[in-house]
């Protein structure tokens, strides 16, 4: 914790940044640069760590602590770092490639775990770093150099594997919308465990538009719902239309219409530990839903840096052995 | 309590070997005769020797687990070459050690176990105790299961946990047989099971049946005594390798003042360390069990970029996972230590067997130009002494540093002068103070030994980025300059080879010039140090040396090599510390002895391979 009055400038590092122009990262960048000033941590506290990719560049352009390390590698640095020292304020930055494929194996563990990391990750659905092959996000069926006649894998819906890890934390937003990414970012912070934020983000080179029917000026409201904890769950143009649960399932429906009413409509609640609602919710998808932005999901479970904290605590307070010299002279010695 | 019947013979060494089922207790067994061994003043080592299964089936070639264990009145070095005595469980231990006794042996056995469906599991057609086939031997066939049976049938134990003292029987007969003090047997028992008294009770009866069987038994004409080693001063203990380089670990890091980080993937013979070191919270160590290979060593990475003594533990396969992240280490040129427990290769190869097989992997088994320093422990108690300076080389000068042990080291065990832990050398990392003027430049270096500053996440003004991208000299940058990378790859070379001036000399056994030097590396010390004694000893001429150092060399290891008509290199392996040093010293002569069995070397096929030598020269 600190009381020094951070600015956006005071995280801003010297080196030049080098993404392409109408990269949604920037925006990325500018959101998180004002948030940091406001998580309350002093900045010598605070690694950003990153893997490959696009995305991964990000820790050299933040003027804090930083490991560019290897592709698919962040979480376990990340790991390393904040269990050795907890104290940190530790961020990952990724894209859908490096923590989807080639780091799929150590997502899922760090959410098992809930270590108290954030993790924002910027997905494009396309190799952008590699130019343009196709990721594990690329929608089925799309044309990119790798599938020249159109993927035939099935994408992951990054969601689905936080949820089925109990990930404690989960939100979604897009780089369109700076206000909603710092507002995003500032609660990933606060919360105590492993904060997921996917970022839809657009690669303006080589998947360029590919989150445009969810962020377009025409269509985001009736495309997006931002989900606040403890609102109903409202959306639309006109904020008429609304989220019900049918039977297992949800559905959209018309404040208004045959006989609905505002009462009937959903109240979002991230803190629900049972992540049934909150799976259903983070697979909404278009045409027949909006795609749901803001933090669907944030329950307070047991932290793994601070359960061996504890650990560490306790057995200290019971052992006599106090120090090496005490252990090698310990158990069966003999004097000849 | 030694009769006085018999004929003592003393003898200066002696190997036992216990041989059994995995669930005889021959762990067991073997751990109370190497104790009690050391409480009587006899130097020792030890060789468990099991298969990877965890219960193969009952009474088969494939599940027959061993100790083995040396002592003598002399110092020893090795696990011994062929057992003086075998204690065998069943048929299937008899037949599968029947290669590795000495002519004249004593195999002590249970005589109820060779009966023709145990016979049939073990392959053999007729039974032994009936044929000729062991009338080279002395053999004490016992009805171990019947008169343990008779001596717990009214404890009211079920019959298969009486018969899970089986070996205790066994092991009085052995202690008759070796004059030993049954009082320490007896009191390791109670030390073992002291939680479970019943099994106190029933164990010390049943050591106490064989001892008395053995001492009213007719056949037992000699009993032998293996005196005290005088040489042995001062307070010991029984050390197995992967825990004194778990302990070796821990005082590099309480000497450094770093938190010790452990990022590890259980993997077999390396898993004791992980084990060992996740015991010692109450010394604040942390271990954290990774999803996987990759995973241990980055964390370790990530650990020791936020200020700690980062370390990860695997075996060979292990090590080949993590090559992309010695890479980083190397770019990012952080401490770290590697231990890798080699095992037989390639790819899965025997997990539980030895060999010296990493040794080009831990050398060049990366992308691009990255040395480190590659360190090789030579005996199971030295591991400690090997890690502690894995630690010290690798904080000091920033740099990873592998440390080669091998399954023989690990599993090991032998006796440890406890150290004086205040007396260890001091370790000084190049860490920086907070807010370093004019700005902390990741990659300025200490002139002298090349080695970079650290700063740590925490401390103020002193924020910095690296990673695996390539990095401009001081600044530390990302720089794609083609100038600046041959600059960095050649820092990186010089500060691994500058360490040499840090480390100690090449040390040799035997004049300086000569016939004949011959040369081994890590594990295989004492077996050629013995050998090279045995020869010594019957007047031939000849040098030995060992490698503790493997990258960089000792400054003097020309100088040392450059003596002889002839270098014989002799390693676990198909050549591969040989053709380092080729490679290093063209003008030298050397050639090869080398062992692919998975197995150590026996001094026997030392000696005669040296003596073969020698003549040919």
């Amino acid at each position: 914790m600190t009381d020094t009055k951070y600015t956006r400038k005071d995280f801003v590092s010297d080196q030049e940044v080098k993404w392409c122009a109408g990269c949604g990262d920037y925006s990325i960048l500018a959101a998180v640069t004002n948030a940091l000033p406001e998580i309350g941590v002093d900045k010598k506290d605070i690694v950003f760590v990153s893997g490959i990719g696009c995305s991964s560049r990000f820790p050299y352009y933040v003027d804090t602590y930083g490991v560019h390390s290897l592709h698919g590698r962040a979480n376990p640095i990340a790991t390393g770092i904040k269990v050795s020292h907890p104290n940190l304020s530790v961020w990952i930055t990724t894209g859908d490639g490096d923590s989807m494929a080639i780091g799929g194996n150590h997502f899922i563990h760090l959410l098992r775990r809930n270590i108290d990391v954030n993790l924002i990750m910027f997905n494009n659905q396309i190799y952008g770093l590699t130019k343009g092959q196709y990721s594990p996000t690329t929608p089925l069926g799309q044309k990119t150099k790798t599938s020249p006649h159109g993927t035939i894998e099935h994408p992951f819906k990054p969601a689905e594997l936080v949820m089925g890890a109990e990930g404690t934390f989960y939100a979604r937003t897009v780089d369109t919308n700076p206000k909603m990414m710092k507002e995003i970012f500032i609660e990933a912070a606060k919360h105590n465990g492993a904060s997921v934020v996917e970022v839809l983000q657009n690669c303006v080179i080589f998947n360029n538009n590919t989150h445009h029917n969810i962020t377009d000026k025409e269509v985001r409201d009736d495309n997006q719902i931002y989900l606040h904890h403890g609102e109903k769950m409202i959306f639309g143009k006109d904020s008429n239309k609304g989220i019900v649960l049918e039977g297992l399932k949800l559905k959209v429906v018309t404040v208004g219409e045959n006989g609905v009413t505002e009462a009937d409509i959903l109240t979002h609640d991230a803190k629900d530990k049972d992540g049934t609602l909150h799976y259903l919710l983070s697979r909404m998808s278009l045409p027949d839903f909006p795609v749901a932005m803001g933090v669907i999901r944030s329950v307070d479970a047991a932290v793994y840096n601070e359960s061996l904290e504890a650990q560490i605590a306790e057995v200290k307070n019971l052992s006599k052995i106090k120090n090496v010299s005490d252990l090698v002279n310990s158990g069966e010695t003999f004097t000849l | 309590m030694t009769s006085n019947k018999m004929n003592v013979v003393e003898v200066e060494k002696i190997v036992v070997k216990f041989a059994g089922d995995s669930g005889d207790g021959m762990q067991l067994s073997g751990t109370q005769f190497s104790d009690t061994s050391a409480i009587g003043g006899n130097d020792l080592l030890t060789f468990p020797d099991f298969p990877s299964e965890i219960r193969a089936p009952q009474g088969t070639l494939s599940g027959v687990s061993g100790y083995k264990v040396h002592i003598g009145e002399i110092d020893i070095y090795t696990s011994g070459g062929a057992a003086d005595i075998l204690v065998a469980m069943n048929p299937a231990a008899l037949k599968f050690n029947m290669h590795d006794l000495k002519s004249g042996a004593t195999i002590i056995l249970d005589s109820d176990i060779f009966e023709p469906k145990n016979l049939l599991k073990a392959g053999y057609e007729s039974n032994p105790l009936e044929d000729e086939s062991l009338s080279n031997y002395t053999v004490i066939a016992a009805p171990i299961t019947t008169m343990t049976r008779t001596i717990l049938k009214e404890t009211g134990l079920d019959t298969k946990t009486i018969d899970k003292s089986r070996n205790q029987f066994a092991s009085g007969i052995l202690f008759f047989l070796l004059n030993r003090n049954l009082d320490e047997g007896i009191k390791f028992l109670q030390q073992k099971f002291a939680k479970k008294p019943e099994l106190v009770k029933s164990n010390v009866n049943v050591i106490k049946g064989g001892w008395n069987y053995a001492y009213n038994l007719q056949l037992i004409h000699t009993t032998y005594r293996v005196n005290p080693n005088l040489n042995k001063k001062g307070k010991f203990r029984n050390i197995t390798g992967n825990i004194a380089t778990a302990w070796g670990l821990m005082a590099a890091a309480e000497k450094a003042n770093l938190p010790l980080f452990l990022g590890s993937y259980p993997i077999t013979p390396a898993t004791d360390i992980l084990q060992e070191l996740a015991k010692h919270k109450e010394l604040g160590v942390k271990t954290f069990q990774a999803e996987d290979e990759i995973a241990g060593v980055i964390s370790a990475i990530g650990a020791s970029y936020a200020g700690s003594l980062g370390v990860t533990s695997t075996s060979g396969p292990g090590l080949s996972l993590k090559s992309e992240a010695l890479g980083l280490a190397v770019m990012t040129e952080l401490p770290l230590v590697v231990v890798d427990v080699q095992r037989g290769g390639p790819s899965t190869g025997l997990p539980t067997k030895t060999e010296q097989s990493d040794l080009m992997q831990a050398l060049y088994g990366r992308n691009g130009e990255a040395p480190m320093i590659i360190l090789a422990a030579s005996s199971s108690s030295d591991c400690f002494d090997f890690a502690y300076e894995a630690a010290k080389l690798s904080l000091e000068h920033m740099t990873p540093v592998i440390l080669l042990t091998d399954s023989y080291l690990a599993n090991g065990s032998e006796l440890w002068s406890i150290p004086d832990i205040s007396k260890l050398p001091a370790i000084k990392p190049p860490l920086v103070k907070e807010n370093v003027e004019g700005g902390y430049q990741p990659y300025l270096r200490n002139p002298k030994n090349l080695v970079r500053n650290w700063a740590i996440p925490g401390q103020a003004g002193n924020q910095h980025r690296v990673g695996g991208l390539e990095k401009n000299d001081v600044s530390g940058s990302v720089s794609h300059d083609p100038l600046n990378h041959a600059k960095m790859v050649e820092l990186r070379a010089q500060k691994v080879e500058k360490v040499a001036d840090y480390i100690s000399k090449q040390t040799l056994n035997g004049p300086k010039s000569g016939k004949l030097l011959v040369v081994g590396w890590g594990s295989t010390k004492g077996a050629i140090f013995t050998a090279w004694n045995q020869l010594k000893n019957e007047g031939k001429i000849i040098s030995s040396t060992n490698f503790n150092y493997i990258m960089p060399l000792p400054s003097n290891t020309e100088e040392i090599l450059s003596g002889y008509d002839e270098v014989l290199v002799c390693e676990l392996n198909n050549g591969q510390f040989v053709n380092y040093l080729r490679a290093k010293f063209p003008k030298i002569h050397f050639t090869q002895y080398n062992k692919n069995e998975a197995q150590p070397f026996m001094v026997s096929e030392l000696v005669e391979k040296f003596n073969e030598t020698l003549e040919a020269l």
